[in-house]
């Protein structure tokens, strides 16, 4: 590979695979706010609780 | 009490994804598609290679994940498929965008299936690499048999017994249900489709040549950014891919439970597709590397680096030459197969959920009786050999007049008449981590519609004035428009149909008062 190919192709993958990583970390350490509204209890209330 | 009695009643309760997870590997398994692995890499090594990098991931920050969200905050706030959620929200005008959206699935599924069945067919034929030394050849003739006049009645049972066979497979699993069907077959194949593209991707990268296919994709021309067009196949790109604006994301939000983190989850879908794109943009890429090689030619020299030609008349070629080819192709047509029936999948569910909402009808109701005709349809119109150039046809106006007038007529709709924006922006930043604001407001409103109009406005004309693929101008109007016209029948007509509950009464959480929205104002 080029030198220029390959500093394009690590800038794709550190802002596409490392966006999709900060994604899955941001989700992993908040994975709800801490405060809803009161209401919108939903019969089996919360799904957050496998990730 | 008289009147109470006379009342409709609400309409139950909707199913729910079982958790997080289950929800974003569904939402995956709709955006990652057909268009992930033969549209990107070819799109972006004509649009800039390397450089396309900038409009893309521009177009996704500005348009692809704010659509994403509003199709989220639509669904999950007002809890329905596509024509009841814009119904809650907008009236029967919100109602009729919402049975447009419905129609541009229904167009699509009758096509799509029949590309899953060529796939499936490709994936048996890879074992002996049936198409021999002539793939064009084998895949519009020997395969195919596709004819010259654009609709015959000659039927090719090697592609209609797999079209018949796929729709069995993807009505049984959504008759399963949401949870016991959609989400399981999801759970399943998305980490059978990745590690199976992975595979694929890791050998097509140690093929001699592969290294030089890879650079050839990355190097940037720089020159392109200053083209116009660059930009629109980047945000076509992204808005194509994300599977917005066209119901799936309104009828998966609306399946989460009220108390769940929207964006936090979609960002996850949003980059998790676009990372699924570039890994397809380097493993086909690297066997298109590897081809040049073969012939001792440039991979600029190449030809159908894109689409049905990509798929069934390139990546054959390059399997026969491949040590190792039947499993490369087998792997290969396995994950083209599970990325489509992930995708129509989702495509159906927007239909059946919107029926179920509508007339009342049970999941096994709505699924047989209405997939049953779909199905038909399906087989009727691209099991003979006239398919190729129906599909062909459809595709082109589903896509770019459909879910481009669809995405711009949501944008006013939702934001400028009803005024909704502020109300959906609390709604998402209420339950979500990753707040949305002004923005995600300017975003949706003003940005994404006026790029996704010029697209509209370019694209109809070039159509008018040039025409499409050669195809008989009486057939463009017939096939073509013709589609087009159906949808605005149905959005006109199917609103005007009485709802089996009442619409109407629900009510949205968090109130307008919890989101702070004075004396009812959104």
């Amino acid at each position: 590979m080029t030198p220029i190919a390959t500093v394009f192709f690590i800038i794709a993958a550190v802002l596409v695979w490392g966006g999709l990583a900060a994604s899955i970390a941001f989700l992993v350490r908040r994975p709800e706010v801490p405060a809803y509204p009161d209401g919108g209890l939903d019969p089996e209330d919360r799904d957050e609780n496998d990730l | 009490m008289a009147r109470a009695q006379t009342q409709a009643a609400a309409v139950p309760e909707r199913e729910q994804w079982s958790g997080q997870i289950g929800f974003i590997l569904s939402a995956l398994g709709s955006a990652v598609g057909l268009g992930n692995i033969w549209r990107f890499p070819g799109v972006a090594y004509e649009s800039g290679g390397g450089a396309f990098l900038i409009p893309y991931l521009v177009a996704l920050v500005t348009a692809g994940i704010p659509i994403l969200f509003l199709d989220y905050a639509i669904g999950h706030r007002y809890r329905g498929s596509a024509p009841l959620a814009l119904r809650r929200l907008g009236g029967k005008l919100g109602e009729g965008l919402g049975w447009f959206q419905v129609l541009i699935c229904v167009f699509i599924c009758i096509y799509y299936t029949a590309v899953l069945a060529w796939a499936s067919s490709y994936f048996v034929f890879s074992w002996d690499l049936r198409w021999g030394d002539d793939t064009t050849g084998f895949f519009t003739g020997e395969y195919l048999h596709t004819a010259a006049e654009p609709f015959t009645l000659d039927y090719v049972p090697a592609v209609a017994i797999p079209i018949a066979v796929m729709w069995i497979v993807t009505l049984g699993i959504l008759a399963a249900g949401v949870v016991k069907g959609v989400q399981r077959a999801n759970i399943v194949f998305i980490p059978l489709l990745v590690v199976a593209f992975l595979v694929v991707v890791v050998y097509a990268l140690t093929l001699p040549g592969a290294a030089q296919g890879v650079s050839e994709f990355f190097t940037p021309d720089f020159a392109a950014l200053a083209d116009p067009d660059v930009w629109i196949a980047a945000y076509s790109q992204i808005f194509f891919s994300l599977s917005v604006a066209f119901g799936i994301m309104i009828t998966f939000a609306s399946y989460r439970k009220r108390r769940s983190n929207m964006t936090g989850a979609g960002l996850v879908v949003a980059f998790g597709n676009s990372s699924f794109e570039l890994l397809a943009g380097i493993g086909v890429f690297a066997t298109l590397g590897f081809f040049a090689f073969q012939q001792g030619i440039a991979v600029g020299a190449l030809d159908q680096l894109t689409g049905v030609g990509l798929a069934f008349m390139t990546f054959p070629a390059i399997v026969s030459e491949m040590p190792g080819g039947e499993w490369v192709g087998a792997l290969f047509f396995g994950s083209l197969t599970l990325a489509g029936l992930t995708s129509l999948i989702s495509i159906l569910e927007v239909i059946i959920a919107a029926l179920r909402d509508k007339f009342g009808l049970s999941r096994v109701q709505a699924v047989l009786g209405f997939g049953g005709i779909l199905a038909v349809v399906s087989l009727v119109l691209f099991g003979s050999t006239s398919g190729l150039t129906a599909l062909d046809t459809i595709d082109n106006w589903a896509n770019n007049i459909g879910i481009v007038g669809s995405a711009i007529a949501m944008s006013i709709i939702v934001l400028w008449i009803r005024r909704r924006g502020r109300e959906l922006s609390r709604h998402l930043s209420a339950v979500s981590t990753f707040r949305v604001g002004r923005a995600w407001m300017v975003f949706t409103a003003v940005l994404a519609p006026a790029v996704l109009t010029y697209m509209l406005v370019t694209k109809v004309i070039d159509l008018l004035v040039n025409g499409y693929g050669g195809y008989d101008t009486w057939y463009l109007w017939v096939a073509g428009w013709g589609t087009v016209f159906l949808m605005l029948i149905g959005a006109i007509v199917l609103p005007q149909l009485r709802w089996r509950h009442d619409p109407d009464r629900f009510d949205p959480w968090p109130t307008s008062a919890q989101l702070g929205l004075k004396g009812g104002a959104r």
